[in-house]
């Protein structure tokens, strides 16, 4: 790393902030031009998606694993699994399927 | 009935305690990823206490791998981040209007999708108490399970810590399906979100496209795309609120 950590870190807290703040100090009324609202309601769904996949498959030891960890956290969150089940579940998938492939 | 500020706060650590105790678990991944790209735990939970966001922190740490530059950075932040600017301009609404500058910047400290959610559900108008009770443990609990996470790393067997680092991305699909499953542009975006970032990445000629490059692009294609082929209507707001 040639850059300094601490500022790396102040940046990004710097921002993050702001972008919370801002909207609450200074906006008091909703944002009423449509096409910039829907595109901060996708900016999540997409940003998530795409920092998942591919990603996710050489997070662990084996692609088997975090492909397994994938279709049981889908499969999972679809059937109305929590934030904590879902990542835990994967978490267990990957550890017991690494006993077999790894 | 008006509630007491101090019956406001304890409501607030309540409903934060759960939020609390999941943030210890979820971070611990988190901060396996900071050691990993070379933050030592003291960095890594000082990134977490000042962040306090888990898309925006991990994205961040993609590109401080990657040694971009701070304006790379900045931008990669406001993009993974701008979500909690939807969530600002709504929980503006749901305070008080008489509330005063310093309260609205101490609550602004800590718009995370989670205490979102539970600041937006309570009845009435939401006193800052509320949001501090919930503060007071959630703030915690993201920091020291980050901190945990980059320290017990090191002590942990690889087989643990490559299942633990799926967890983080467990949590993204949390986040992700459930509004899928309701609202059918949002799937069919996830969906392919995912291939078109798989396909860029595969690509050997767009190599020179660094990751954190290829998520800021893909996200403002992607969503730009959406915002004008599907405008989201006023009733669809609530599938927001629930992510």
């Amino acid at each position: 790393m040639q850059h300094n950590p601490y500022l790396y870190i102040l940046v990004m807290a710097g921002v993050t902030y702001l972008i919370r703040v801002l909207p609450l100090t200074l906006i008091r009324k909703e944002i009423k031009n449509v096409t910039l609202r829907s595109f901060l309601f996708y900016v999540p769904y997409v940003t998530l998606a795409v920092m998942t996949f591919p990603s996710i498959l050489s997070a662990t030891g084996s692609v088997w694993s975090a492909l397994l960890a994938l279709v049981v956290g889908i499969v999972l969150a679809w059937r109305g699994g929590s934030l904590f089940q879902v990542a835990v579940s994967a978490c267990v998938v990957v550890f017991v399927s690494e006993l077999f492939l790894c | 009935m008006p509630q007491s500020n101090l019956t406001w706060f304890r409501n607030g650590v309540r409903d934060g305690m759960p939020i609390a105790l999941g943030y210890l678990a979820v971070s611990f991944t988190l901060g396996i990823a900071a050691k990993n790209i070379g933050l030592t735990p003291f960095q890594a939970m000082l990134a977490s206490l000042t962040n306090n966001a888990s898309a925006g922190e991990f994205a961040g740490f993609t590109l401080i791998a990657a040694g971009a530059s701070y304006w790379e950075l900045a931008v990669m932040t406001l993009i993974t981040n701008a979500r909690y600017l939807l969530m600002s301009c709504s929980l503006s609404q749901k305070l008080d209007p008489e509330t005063p500058l310093v309260h609205r910047m101490l609550i602004g400290y800590d718009v995370t999708d989670e205490i979102f959610g539970i600041s937006i559900a309570v009845p009435d108008k939401l006193n800052p108490c509320y949001n501090y009770g919930a503060m007071a443990v959630a703030l915690p609990g993201w920091a020291l399970g980050t901190l945990l996470g980059a320290v017990m790393g090191n002590v942990l067997p690889v087989r643990v810590v490559s299942a633990l680092s799926v967890g983080l991305y467990g949590m993204f699909i949390a986040i992700i399906i459930p509004p899928s499953r309701q609202n059918r542009v949002i799937g069919v975006l996830v969906a392919l979100s995912m291939a078109a970032s798989w396909l860029v990445s595969s690509i050997s000629l767009l190599n020179v496209i660094s990751p954190g490059m290829r998520i800021i692009l893909l996200t403002v294609l992607i969503a730009g795309a959406a915002a004008v082929l599907f405008p989201v209507k006023e009733g669809e707001k609530e599938a927001d609120r629930a992510a």
